[in-house]
């Protein structure tokens, strides 16, 4: 966290408050921890009116420009304004798509038709955007993608199946990469990317049922469905380029995001809070040696994950494998976690058999919740153990499997 | 966008100057080239275990008075640039005094009287080594016990102390010119000065160390007669730094070990060929060695924490609240991450593992010395549990 300038320290206790006294109230169902997990209409609406809060109050698109429904500030604003709501964990502005992928992407290539078209209704919650990169049997090997896109008229005809979609079933639209030339001599020159409606003809959606029971992706089907020629983004052929330009939006804000949490932190802290209402044989367990040498642990492994960020900020200390901290975050940070709320549940005792929707659950089942969840991270975007294999080959150098 | 990303609110301080990025450059550099593996081989059997041409180049380049301030004629770069240094050396297995003897200016510089400071920093920056004598038995948590004072039942001030008993695993104690000795002095921890020359004949009988690459010695300082000025005024906050300030350097000694294992065996799993392939393309043997990479950049962001909040502090204050919590975290981690690197080097070398002949086992015999220094890694999660979770 950089240190704020005095209008920037002016601002960030305006969030603050703001964020607190908005705060909604208990809506006596689990809040999703992250976008993935809009498996309900009760769930939806509620995100829904949060998000298009947040924007009404000005914390939402804030570097966007304003014909667009933005603010046009700068991005240290937008920055200040997420990492208030993050600490607060307040709920999440769950349009992520939109907001993290399409949306940056239509403001740096598309037309000022597009973005008439697109931001505000990114921004303001009423279009819900989905991601269409995956697919059946094809885990994360996005250069193997056969969904067709064949060009008819002033169409394009697709064909294929997407799976994982996020708000599959709920969207508007999708940013969908499909292949318009099987023939390319490189599998992945064939690839073109799309800003595809999803409410026509030859669209279906199948929801998936998660590991918590819950809803939240679907599969999608594509059967004929026609989608109007000026959806492409860019060129033919220009598919890959154009999904790997999302990726580095992830950085948040500062690369040119919308802003928003999408994702409510689960931290140590929360660990030991938990930890603290805890009791064995009479004795708080926050006083047991062993309980306590494994919180530990942990506590010593966040602090390194937190600190990781700010050193690859420093290249003479990163001289050995430059790579390394940046190729090795997500294995990191998600099998931390998954490790973390595994540890959470163990320390419940008996009430950890427990699950969401039983009264004695330890606050409703979150931590029940989060760990199951956890998975999607662990799994999702490359295994931890294809994660892995990168790491080794791409920061040590050691051979191919 | 999914990935989990954690919240700001524990301190997370991390600076590095341009300063002490040219002093890594020329650590490394130096390091390498005064302390190839050869060079350290031939060090495992002389009594001495290090080069005193090396030392001297070091002397030289000021690394001895990295951590002293000016008035005492050191260089006043902080303790903080002390960690680029001792990291280098640990990558390359340099030995030499450089850790126990900046451990006995920084027990003065803390705990001496001005006269003291006046007398033995300018000495230090010098050259002149001194050690720490400080471990009465296997237990870090121990009360003070081994060594104590006779004859004091006279309260006058100006009366001679006699001091009786033995310490363990002095370091580097044959080459010491000067021992900071903790002593139980009626009934009360203190820390004594006590020079070489002040010893008895055969005080020092060298123990065999499990780490070939380095020296300790069991010193025995019955009969030793002090002054009451050898004492040092400020004992108690100065012995609790130094352990503090101990267990950071060999932290980042342990971290740049670790990262010479992580290349032994990178260097072999990308050259060994088993059953028709590189041994490297192995999941079972690629995964682990990716675990060690990820273990050491966080061994390695945590002493560079450490190192930074040892320099925002005052130069010669007490080490307390986050910069103990660094310290601890990073010795719990350095050591444990050694540990599981030099036991990995040798597991994946298979057969040649075995041998004395390759370099795994100075790896893992440095691991299993280095856990034990200045607290092992349960000893600092301990405290830590006192500072964190009650």
């Amino acid at each position: 966290m950089s240190q704020d300038n005095a209008s920037q320290a002016e601002f960030r206790s305006q969030v603050a408050a703001w964020m607190q006294d908005n705060r909604p109230a208990d809506p006596g169902f689990l809040l999703p921890q992250t976008f993935m997990e809009v498996g309900s209409e009760q769930v939806l609406d509620f995100l829904r009116e949060w998000q298009h809060k947040v924007w009404s109050a000005g914390y939402l698109g804030m570097a966007w420009p304003k014909e667009y429904g933005g603010q046009g500030m700068s991005r240290d604003f937008q920055r200040i304004a997420d990492e208030e709501m993050k600490r607060l964990q307040v709920p999440i502005c769950f349009n992520v798509i939109g907001l993290g992928w399409a949306g940056p992407l239509i403001l740096d290539n598309g037309s000022d038709y597009e973005k008439e078209k697109y931001l505000k209704g990114i921004l303001n919650a009423e279009d819900i955007w989905c991601q269409g990169f995956s697919e059946p049997n094809h885990g994360s090997d996005l250069g193997s993608i056969q969904t067709r896109a064949e060009r008819d008229g002033d169409d394009y005809l697709i064909n294929g199946s997407k799976i994982w979609t996020t708000m599959g079933n709920y969207a508007k639209y999708m940013i969908l990469l499909a292949r318009t030339d099987p023939q390319a001599e490189r599998r992945y020159n064939g690839l073109s990317f799309f800003l595809a409606p999803m409410q026509v003809d030859g669209i279906s959606t199948q929801p998936i049922q998660k590991i918590t029971g819950e809803y939240g992706f679907t599969e999608t089907f594509f059967t004929d469905a026609r989608i109007p020629a000026n959806c492409i983004m860019g060129e033919e052929g220009q598919g890959w380029r154009i999904a790997m330009q999302t990726l580095q939006y992830e950085r948040g804000a500062e690369a040119g995001a919308a802003g928003g949490i999408s994702i409510l932190s689960i931290v140590m802290d929360d660990l030991l809070r938990m930890a603290a209402e805890i009791e064995r044989e009479g004795e708080p367990l926050l006083k047991d040696p062993v309980t306590r040498d494994n919180l530990i642990k942990f506590m010593i492994e966040e602090k390194a994950l937190q600190l990781a960020e700010k050193r690859i900020e420093i290249p003479a200390l990163c001289r050995d494998y430059p790579n390394s901290i940046a190729l090795s975050g997500k294995l990191r940070s998600t099998e931390f976690f998954r490790r973390m709320r595994q540890y959470a549940l163990s320390l419940q005792g008996a009430q950890g058999s427990l699950y969401v929707g039983d009264p004695d659950t330890i606050g409703g089942g979150f931590w029940q919740r989060a760990y199951l969840n956890n998975f999607s991270t662990t799994i999702g975007g490359g295994t931890s153990q294809v994660q892995a294999n990168i790491v080794g080959e791409h920061v040590l150098g050691l051979p191919k499997d | 966008m999914t990935t989990s990303t954690l919240n700001g609110t524990t301190n997370i301080a991390l600076s590095f100057s341009d300063e002490q990025a040219m002093l890594l450059d020329s650590a490394k550099s130096f390091c390498s080239h005064k302390s190839d593996i050869n060079a350290v081989r031939s060090l495992l059997k002389p009594d001495s275990g290090h080069n005193p041409d090396v030392w001297q180049e070091m002397v030289a380049l000021g690394w001895t008075g990295i951590a002293i301030p000016e008035q005492y004629g050191g260089f006043a770069m902080g303790l903080g640039s002390m960690v680029p240094v001792i990291e280098s050396m640990g990558r390359h297995l340099l030995g030499t005094a450089l850790i126990t003897s900046t451990l006995a200016a920084q027990a003065i510089l803390r705990g001496g009287s001005e006269a003291q400071r006046e007398k033995w920093l300018p000495k230090i920056v010098a050259g002149t080594v001194g050690s720490m004598a400080l471990l009465d038995n296997e237990d870090w948590g121990s009360k003070l016990c081994g060594v104590s004072t006779a004859n004091s039942s006279s309260s006058d001030s100006s009366s001679k102390i006699v001091l009786s008993g033995k310490k363990l695993l002095v370091a580097d104690a044959t080459v010491a010119d000067f021992f900071i000795v903790s002593i139980n002095h009626s009934g009360n921890p203190a820390l004594a000065i006590v020079e070489a020359s002040q010893l008895t004949a055969n005080a020092i009988s060298a123990n065999t160390l499990i780490d070939e690459t380095k020296r300790a010695a069991t010193v025995d300082f019955s009969g030793v007669t002090l002054s009451p000025d050898a004492l040092l005024p400020q004992s108690e906050q100065a012995l609790k730094d130094i352990r503090l300030i101990g267990a950071l350097l060999i932290a980042a000694e342990a971290t740049g070990t670790s990262a010479a294992t992580l290349d032994c065996i990178v260097s072999y799993l990308t050259s060994r060929i088993q059953f028709g392939r590189l041994i490297g393309s192995y999941q079972s043997l690629k995964h682990p060695t990716v675990d060690i990479l990820l273990q050491m950049d966080s061994s390695r962001s945590l002493i560079y924490h450490a190192a930074t909040l040892l320099d925002k502090g005052p130069e010669i204050g007490p080490l307390e609240g986050d910069t103990e919590v660094a310290c601890r975290m990073a010795k719990a981690q350095a050591t444990e991450t050694l540990l599981f690197a030099g036991d990995r080097a040798v597991q994946f070398h298979g057969g040649m593992g075995f041998t004395y002949d390759c370099d795994a086992m100075l790896y893992i015999r440095r691991a299993q010395w280095a856990q034990h220094q200045y607290g092992d890694a349960q000893h600092h999660r301990l405290h830590l549990a006192r500072l964190l979770l009650d």
